[in-house]
């Protein structure tokens, strides 16, 4: 392989770095009218009277839109696949608001300063109703969050809005109860995982104008252009040819930017005044009025006999969806899908759960998906485990994890919001990953603890992880190559690189398959006019399903130039070859280079435009593996927590650019790191979101972070493009589950709620169990 | 009090203030509350991004005097008589920099790296052969969610090597 598994540099990076106009808010005109929001104070309110009389006659307003004067669709915001697995309760403008933030009122302005003046003189009447402000005591809350008649699920979720039920779902392998009281050893754990906030550095933005046949067009920093340009079209009614949506460079994401968030507002405001429009949104904003990853609690019973032999594994969620029920369902699914795999070998597996709705900040896509919290109580309670029998935790997963040539029947029974699909496993590279890694960690001099003096204790703890590669038969990624004159392609692709460099290990893999260097792959991506479709940026699914797209459009691109190659060499198609400079006959020996070709193509003989097209559906999801280590220095007295070191070996099969790979991880390993230990989304007393701005909601500074070591197994994934899996998710899912098995043997304080702070160490040592 | 803030009492809501940006100088018209941050962009150096409106993420920073600041969280008028530096004043410092940490891939979204690019010019003048901690402690201001961090050490230690 001469352009994959080699760390070319990003094809953006330099120009990023040196200030280029970038992103939506650089690209945005400057007559642009400047949209605020009028948001709501109040946790659920009903809106009984509302004036934007005075907000209107300010000098310098454009436009001012409240629920009344918007169309009244009801669709679900989450930018997913169609038919989409969320349920749809959401209006572009509601006389509801659900929580502090939600959109009560919208100005348009022709500067920010007269905008935000407007939204002082709306005068709004509420009907203050009674929150839910509990997931665990939602469902039987007199108050129902969706009081709408017409909200609704795409297909059987279990969704039930006068029960604050935005979805339940429950699978058995075997008889859980039987399973269980034939096990010699059982441990049964409850452990609860806060809401989380991306942190993207750009905040959600979004832009808009009328072009000049009188189209909608979106410029805005998402992950899904092509599920936005659907969703628009159905909540305004309109069709969806009327819209366009680009995606410019986006600065980061993580899963936030999957969803519709300001997006509706601008196209309404365009729409009415014809006007272009922008709306940035504020940090504060970000974090009140976008959404979060889903707290969750999970009670995970696990049973095994005397030798260590795991049977049954019992997994019970109950999850906060807040006001909208975005990615509530597929969320709270990969919870159990995305880990329980792991340890294929038990006899019995039951998952059930539902997913809640309360008066708080949605929650959405984030990184790990499910699978992190998921991963935080199964692997917490395999050290359990492991202790109960008296055995080495590495030991008790080794004796269960799956390996290579296996399956699981969880693949089959569960997919993201339905079934799934058979899979056998025909990577996995997990006893490597985990034999390195206790090398590198140099886990047996290190566990389970060393006392460093009389107050400083050090410690170290694993856990292993999987994710998976896109969404079968679902999830679509498809690519265009033009061959240009001077023997340079264009390969516009609908995948969306959001900062991770996908335009750049698209034009390798296109490269790599054409024999050319990847300079010679100039790439566009996210133009829903230009760029074939692409599902998007989220699920892992990049590299493996739209690179695959690539390749196969690159082996059509190939074959079309040997073909005119041929006709130019009298030779016939399969007695020529195009090694990336040349078309040679292998008959005649004769050769033309692929610049005299284009020549002859574009100028002089037999013209015509070489383009080549293909898509590709995954048929399996062939998930990454991972094996996390961490080493932890706790101060008994104060319980401060210091990670001294982490180290992370993934098996993500071919890495197509390994230094981006490695980046992937080490990005992921860190919010794993802050999901652990700092990241925490708090609310008042009565129930207001304190951590709003990044004083209060701290992410892990350079300070935090000693050392990462991140190496990738020898992997090779038969059914990927060129070997390779996904890499985008897998490294946030060890942290929490790895640095809590640390500091239980540090310490011998079991901490089963994020993020484990200092106060919650002190805690359990002075003997609280609660934390 | 400053010039500036004087000025801007005289005249109202409106204040000229004369800076020199990227090594020209100039009159600019800006609103007495207006911060730094929002009179580059709207002169263009759109290189200047917006964050986290709070002075916590570095993300804006700009060179004033040829030292770091967080661009969100100063006001505009303070700038007045001041040397303003942006990325876009200092390209070819900045692209040895840069290529650094591209050849790491640790710009991902690249949407705090000018600011970042800045505060290690701003690093370089300060500090002589800083130790790793100096090296933390300095650009500890300057947040990243992508990259986790540790890349952006590879890239600084070689780029320090080399200078030297």
């Amino acid at each position: 392989m001469k352009e994959v598994n080699k760390s070319v540099t990003k094809a953006d990076g330099l120009g990023l770095i040196m200030g280029a106009p970038a992103y939506t808010n650089d690209l945005a005109m400057n007559n642009a009218l400047v949209i605020k929001v009028l948001r709501s104070p109040h946790h659920f309110a009903k809106i009984i009277d509302i004036n934007t009389e005075k907000a209107f006659n300010m000098p310098g307003v454009e436009c001012v839109l409240t629920y009344k004067d918007v169309p009244r669709n009801i669709v679900t915001r989450a930018g997913q696949g169609y038919p989409e697995p969320s349920p749809h309760d959401k209006f572009i403008l509601d006389e509801y608001v659900r929580y502090i933030g939600d959109e009560v009122a919208v100005v348009a302005a022709i500067t920010e300063k007269i905008a935000l003046q407007a939204l002082e003189l709306i005068e709004v009447e509420y009907e203050v109703l009674e929150p839910v402000l509990d997931f665990e005591n939602a469902e039987n809350n007199t108050s129902m969050v969706h009081p709408e008649p017409e909200c609704h699920s795409m297909f059987p979720m279990g969704f039930e809005p006068a029960k604050n039920i935005a979805c339940t779902y429950e699978m058995n392998v075997g008889n859980i109860q039987e399973a269980l009281r034939k096990c010699d050893v059982v441990v049964k754990g409850k452990y609860y995982t806060k809401a989380q906030a991306h942190v993207a550095m750009e905040p959600q933005s979004s832009f808009a104008h009328i072009d000049i046949q009188g189209r909608l067009n979106i410029i805005s920093s998402t992950q899904t252009p092509f599920h936005m340009r659907r969703i628009i079209a159905e909540a305004f009614g309109m069709t969806a040819g009327k819209i366009r949506v680009i995606k410019p460079r986006v600065g980061g994401a993580y899963g936030g930017k999957q969803a519709i968030h300001g997006e509706f507002l601008v196209a309404a405001v365009t729409l009415k005044t014809r006007k272009p429009s922008k709306l940035i949104y504020t940090r504060k904003e970000v974090f009140e009025a976008t959404y979060c990853r889903h707290a969750m609690r999970l009670d995970v019973t696990l049973g095994s006999d005397k030798d260590g032999n795991l049977k049954a594994i019992d997994m019970q969620i109950l999850s906060d969806t807040g006001a909208y029920g975005e990615h509530a369902l597929t969320v709270f699914m990969v919870a159990a899908s995305k880990t329980l795999p792991l340890y294929n070998k038990v006899d019995s597996v039951h998952f059930s759960g539902k997913v809640m709705y309360t008066n708080h900040t949605p929650a959405g896509a984030f990184r790990g998906y499910g699978a992190v919290q998921g991963n935080f109580a199964l692997e917490s309670s395999m050290d359990e485990l492991a202790e109960k029998l008296g055995m080495d935790p590495i030991k008790l997963r080794e004796k269960n994890m799956i390996v290579q040539g296996e399956t699981s029947p969880i693949f089959k029974i569960m997919g993201e919001g339905g079934e799934g699909i058979e899979m056998s496993i025909e990577s996995c590279k997990l006893d490597y990953c985990i034999r390195r890694g206790t090398e590198l960690m140099r886990w047996k001099y290190k566990y389970p603890r060393n006392q460093i003096d009389k107050n400083t204790v050090r410690g170290v703890g694993m856990a292993i992880a999987m994710q998976g590669s896109g969404i079968p038969y679902m999830d679509m990624g498809s690519a265009i190559l033009k061959l240009n004159d001077e023997g340079f392609f264009n390969l516009l692709v609908g995948a969306t690189d959001i900062g991770t460099g996908s335009d750049t290990i698209l034009a390798q893999i296109a490269a790599e398959t054409l024999g050319v260097d990847t300079q010679k792959i100039i790439v566009h991506s996210s133009d829903t006019d230009l760029t074939p479709f692409d599902c998007g940026a989220y699920a892992s699914s990049t590299t493996y399903i739209s690179g695959h797209s690539v390749k196969k459009t690159a082996e059509k691109m190939k074959e079309m130039i040997e073909e005119e190659g041929a006709k130019r060499l009298d030779s016939l198609q399969n007695q020529v070859v195009f090694d990336g400079k040349f078309i040679k006959s292998l008959e005649t020996k004769e050769k033309i280079s692929l610049k005299e070709l284009c020549e002859q193509l574009y100028y002089k003989y037999d013209q015509k435009q070489l383009i080549a097209s293909s898509s590709y559906v995954g048929t399996k999801s062939p998930p990454p593996y991972m094996a996390g280590f961490a080493e932890v220095e706790v101060d008994l007295e104060t319980g401060k927590i210091k990670l001294l070191d982490y180290v992370g070996i993934v098996d993500c099969g071919t890495t197509i650019n390994p230094n981006l790979a490695k980046i992937q991880v080490e990005g992921g390993l860190v919010q794993g790191i802050g999901m652990a230990l700092f990241e925490d989304v708090k609310y008042s007393a009565s129930g207001r979101l304190l951590t709003n701005s990044l004083m209060q909601y701290t992410i892990p500074t350079r300070k935090e972070i000693n050392k990462i070591t991140v190496e990738f197994a020898e992997s090779y994934e038969p059914t990927g493009p060129y070997g390779a899996k996904s890499v985008g998710e897998i490294g946030i899912d060890t942290p929490p589950a790895a640095i809590a098995n640390a500091i239980y043997n540090a310490t011998g304080v079991r901490i089963r709620t994020l993020p484990i702070t200092p106060e919650k160490i002190l805690m359990a040592l002075k003997g609280d169990a609660s934390v | 009090m400053h010039r500036a803030c004087k000025k801007g009492i005289n005249r109202g809501d409106e204040v000229k203030i004369f800076v020199t940006i990227n090594g020209g100088q100039r009159n600019i018209d800006i609103e007495a509350d207006e911060m730094l941050l929002d009179m580059l962009r709207k002169i263009g150096l759109v290189s200047v991004k917006r964050a986290c409106d709070t002075g916590s993420c570095g993300v804006c920073t700009v060179l004033l005097d040829g030292y770091p600041i967080p661009s969100c969280s100063y006001y505009a008028a303070k700038a007045e008589g001041h040397n303003i530096t942006t990325i876009e004043g200092v390209q070819k410092e900045a692209i040895e920099i840069a290529e650094f940490l591209v050849s790491e891939g640790v710009e991902q979204c690249g949407y705090c790296s000018p600011g970042f690019a800045l505060t290690i010019l701003g690093m370089t003048k300060e500090l002589q052969n800083p130790t790793e901690d100096d090296i933390k402690h300095y650009l500890v201001g300057n947040l990243c969610r992508c990259s986790g961090y540790v890349g952006h050490l590879r890239a600084i230690n070689k780029y320090l090597e080399v200078k030297r």
